[in-house]
């Protein structure tokens, strides 16, 4: 399955990159299962995240075609 | 219910906006409206902050705000909502957001305002970067609390 990664503020300054295409094995893992895939380790304390634009938790299943953006808490207002 | 959700990558004039916003109201209706503006401190932590970077997710920011203000209005009888939110380089003293509602009566004004505004700063995808004096940049690792 091929999904697209976001990235946003200051995870996407310290990875280097704003989005990428991730090809997987299998039809479904979690979001915490791939960021594991993609880093190679455990998702960072209080990382944020949303699956096709909705706020997600680590245990949010991810689908082929998804679109998923990992982030760190947000700061607006 | 008239609903407006605004993303302004220029400075924008909040009260311009809230009176524009306040037309689409029943003027004989709105016997209450509160409004929050909120704009860039030179200041935070005992730094002095000479610009700020605000980054957003385009599309699920527009989303948030608009499901944080459906929530609001099916907690409280509103007759009208409208929220703005700045991107971009920010300056201080520029607006950075703004919540209005409006109702007929001031305690659904008031508590939806309050609500709306505190649910956007722990939900809405915005993100604060700021520069210091020295030249150099931090992101904003969380916000102030409401006091």
């Amino acid at each position: 399955m091929t999904v697209s990664v976001h990235y946003f503020a200051r995870l996407r300054e310290e990875l280097g990159r704003q989005e990428e295409q991730a090809e997987l094995p299998g039809d479904s893992l979690t979001v915490a299962e791939l960021w594991q895939h993609l880093h190679q380790q455990p998702p960072p304390a209080r990382l944020m995240a949303a699956v096709n634009q909705e706020q997600a938790g680590l245990d949010t299943p991810v689908r082929d075609g998804d679109e998923v953006a990992y982030f760190p808490p947000v700061t607006g207002g | 219910m008239s609903v407006t959700v605004e993303i302004h990558p220029d400075d924008f004039d909040p009260w311009a906006s809230v009176q524009q916003a306040e037309q689409a109201i029943p003027a004989q209706a709105r016997g209450a409206a509160s409004v929050f503006v909120g704009r860039m401190r030179d200041f935070n932590e005992d730094e002095t902050v000479t610009g700020l970077f605000l980054e957003h997710y385009p599309g699920m920011t527009e989303r948030e705000l608009e499901r944080i203000v459906a929530e609001a209005e099916a907690r409280w009888p509103l007759l009208g909502c409208h929220v703005a939110h700045r991107v971009g380089e920010v300056r201080p003293g520029d607006a950075l957001v703004l919540v209005a509602t409006w109702s007929a009566h001031r305690v659904a004004a008031r508590d939806a305002c309050s609500h709306i505004l505190e649910r956007l700063k722990h939900e809405a995808p915005f993100w604060k970067r700021e520069r210091l004096a020295d030249g150099s940049d931090r992101w904003v690792e969380q916000n102030t609390p409401g006091t």
